[in-house]
């Protein structure tokens, strides 16, 4: 990286930065990334990233990150288009990963939800689920988080320049917490905590602040949920609130992990 | 327009850039005259309006916050506002101090990035920051260092700046010490230097002349600023009406929004008429309770001084250029490091990091300035604290019109002074919107403005 500039740099990766339903807030992230953001403009050629550049190139691109979930008919014709231009795919996010939090429509009656919302549903064009870019299409790499995390990104992208597969852990938020020094909320205030059920990755951010995970990196590698859905009722929690709390920013991932560890308990009710 | 122009032309934007969100523009124009101008939203529904409906009255504040990833807070404070007007509680004292800081950061992270990453390239002929950076390194860099003063702000106080997590009803999970606060104290100090040096930047930029003729909606709050609460205050476009006021509760009332399927799409219509809320609203309703030191920024910058509206008289001066939006977004920035540094300065932490909002049937309105505006939300709950209504207003919904009829007026002007190359409008079109700051992820409740099918 520090070695003299060539007078004729070679051609750098192409990076492409793809949005579907979403908040912007995984691809802000990359912006947010103020001590490393030209060194990875030094590094990529960032071809396309309408949040930032007015002057978006066509593909191929070697890198391509999704932000967002696929729910409308145009974006199931959208990614193919995308995923045939991408050498690599990354997707980032819970919407790109898991559905994000507009999945819940997944759960409901569409059809009830726009005419909640639109006082004419017929003008709006949508589909009856929000779902994870890989129902659609080949995924290389997930990244988990409602946000992603900086670090995480950074890390994805350095392992993709690199060649390497990224160092994401799949353990869950209670490494985290051990690792930081934080006291554990529910062994010593008895606050309910989605901690060692959720994916690491933010660095046990809500223990640290005294709350309990709320679960927005989505499932872990290896969970537990019949050992802890009775520990957050001790807790003080219904059977609906430890519903609704797994039923939230990763909706569809939590409710597959219930459907093989509490079989019979998710029948879409109460889900919001 | 030269010969080779049709009479009869339509121009499509597939998709705008270096907004927040995606949207498309769709003009028609014939014989010269622009018949339509219409932003074209195709940001699709995620319906939160509907799936918070059965949530505990504890949840809007995260849930609402991924509405947008660029204005998490003021989202959430929204939401707590809302919540706790329902449930009769008022946060004050340092916790609401704490929470003014939060959005401080907010401001700072969320105005630089518009400024310095979305909208200075236009005027110095860039397509993006990293080709700003070729040419202006020191002020992208600047940028990027005021940019993570207002994340670090967020940060500390939030647990991370997008969708921060420390926020709760009534407060905070957990409120700082003193000491904790303090290493923010240099940062913001370098960033006062920075937020002067951007104004002084941004003011050197050419702008166009352009006036946007819709009525301003703020909030307004006595003695300060207003960013985290405040009355809703119209200065109307019409010279001859006075300046109003009216309670928060009655916000639907006269912000009305109504969807259309041929016409140009969803305006919200205050009172009627086409209004526009953010920066230029609230330089113009408050900007007289600005700090000195913004003032003198606003002065030096070509703002004049803000109107004196206390009472029937106008005087001062309001600006209704778009083009200078970027101008108060970079005082709005000065005097935000400024009031984080005041708050911090005089911060001693609460004995409780919360107050307690005890759930209980009724109906509560919230508003808050989001960087792009105002930014309204009603809940009601029923007996056991669910959700069973939500009504949330973001400040691009009711922008929208205002920001169609700039179009409208700027491409025809564009058209008079012989621009009619699809290359030109493009520019200018995108140059317009960018103006305005939209913020399209807030898709609560943003409607698809075009039915017939352009792909
Ligand atoms: S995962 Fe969360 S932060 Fe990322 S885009 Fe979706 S809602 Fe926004
Ligand atoms: S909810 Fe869990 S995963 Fe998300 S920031 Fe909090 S602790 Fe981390």
């Amino acid at each position: 990286m520090s070695t003299p500039v060539p007078p004729q740099p070679p051609a750098r990766p192409r990076l492409g930065v793809f949005k579907f339903a979403s908040c912007d807030g995984c691809q802000l992230t990359l912006l947010d990334c103020e001590d490393e953001l030209l060194g990875i403009a030094a590094e990529l050629e960032i071809a396309h990233f309408l949040e930032a550049s007015s002057e978006p190139a066509p593909g191929p691109y070697d890198l391509v990150l999704v932000e967002g979930s696929v729910s409308t008919p145009e974006h199931v014709e959208r990614i193919r288009r995308i995923r045939a231009d991408a050498r690599h795919l990354v997707t980032i996010g819970a919407c790109a990963t898991a559905g994000g939090v507009q999945a819940l429509r997944n759960y409901a009656d569409v059809d009830g939800y726009l005419a909640t919302v639109y006082a004419r549903p017929e003008y709006i064009e949508t589909l009856a689920t929000s779902t994870p870019i890989s129902a659609h299409v080949p995924v290389d790499f997930e990244l988990r988080g409602c946000p992603i995390d900086r670090g995480q990104l950074v890390e994805v992208i350095t392992a993709f320049l690199a060649g390497r597969k990224p160092a994401i852990p799949n353990h869950s938020v209670c490494f985290s917490c051990k690792r930081r020094g934080n006291v554990c909320v529910t062994v010593a205030h008895g606050t309910p905590c989605l901690g060692p059920v959720t994916h690491a990755g933010c660095g046990a951010l809500c223990p640290t602040y005294g709350r309990g995970c709320y679960g927005c990196f989505g499932p872990a590698g290896t969970t537990n949920l019949p050992a802890l859905v009775p520990l957050m009722q001790r807790d003080g929690m219904s059977e609906e609130d430890v519903g609704r709390y797994l039923h939230t920013f990763n909706v569809t991932a939590f409710t597959a992990v219930e459907e093989q560890e509490l079989p019979g308990t998710t029948d879409g009710e109460g889900l919001g | 327009m030269s010969d080779s122009t049709p009479r009869s032309q339509e121009l499509r934007i597939p998709s705008l850039a270096r907004v927040e969100g995606e949207t498309a523009l769709h003009l028609r124009i014939h014989d010269g005259t622009v018949i339509e101008a219409r932003l074209k939203i195709y940001e699709p529904p995620r319906f939160f309006e509907a799936f918070l409906r059965g949530r505990a009255h504890t949840e809007p504040p995260d849930l609402t916050s991924r509405i947008c990833g660029i204005c998490p807070v003021a989202y959430q404070m929204s939401a707590c506002r809302a919540i706790e007007d329902a449930c009769g509680v008022v946060v004050d004292g340092q916790l609401a101090a704490l929470r003014r800081l939060l959005y401080c950061g907010e401001w700072i992270e969320s105005q630089t990035l518009h400024i310095h990453m979305l909208h200075a390239p236009d005027f110095l002929g860039e397509d993006d920051v990293i080709g700003l950076s070729r040419l202006h390194l020191e002020h992208v860099r600047r940028g990027l260092r005021l940019k993570q003063a207002g994340n670090a702000v967020v940060e500390l106080l939030g647990g991370r700046a997008i969708h921060p997590v420390n926020v709760r009803l009534g407060g905070f999970h957990r409120a700082p010490t003193r000491a904790e606060l303090r290493p923010l104290e240099e940062r913001l100090r370098t960033a006062l230097d920075d937020a002067w040096d951007t104004v002084r930047w941004v003011a050197g930029f050419e702008f166009p002349d352009a006036e946007c003729d819709a009525d301003l909606l703020a909030l307004a709050e006595t003695g300060t600023y207003a960013i985290e609460s405040g009355v809703p205050t119209v200065l109307p476009y019409s010279a001859t009406s006075p300046p109003y006021s009216f309670p928060l509760r009655d916000f639907t009332d006269h912000v009305a929004e109504e969807q259309v399927a041929h016409s140009t799409a969803l305006h919200s219509r205050l009172d009627g008429r086409r209004h526009l809320t953010g920066s230029l609203a609230r330089w113009a309703v408050s900007g007289r309770l600005l700090s000195p030191l913004a003032l003198q920024a606003a002065r030096e910058a070509g703002l004049g001084d803000p109107p004196s509206h206390a009472g029937a008289g106008r005087g001062g001066e309001v600006c209704r250029n778009p083009y200078r939006s970027i101008l108060v977004r970079a005082v709005e920035v000065l005097y935000a490091v400024e009031e984080a540094l005041r708050i911090i300065a005089e911060y001693e932490r609460p004995a409780r990091p919360y107050a307690e909002v005890p759930a209980r049937a009724g109906t509560g309105h919230g508003a808050t300035e989001a960087p792009r505006g105002l930014l309204y939300h009603r809940y009601t709950f029923d007996g056991g604290g669910r959700v069973t209504d939500a009504c949330i207003v973001p400040p691009t919904a009711q922008n929208q019109g205002a920001i169609e009829e700039d179009l409208r007026r700027l491409v025809q002007a564009g058209l008079d002074r012989g621009e009619g190359s699809e290359a030109e409008l493009t520019r200018l079109c995108e140059r317009a919107v960018r103006n305005h700051d939209p913020c399209i992820s807030c898709s609560a409740h943003f409607l698809e403005l075009d039915i017939e099918r352009i792909h």
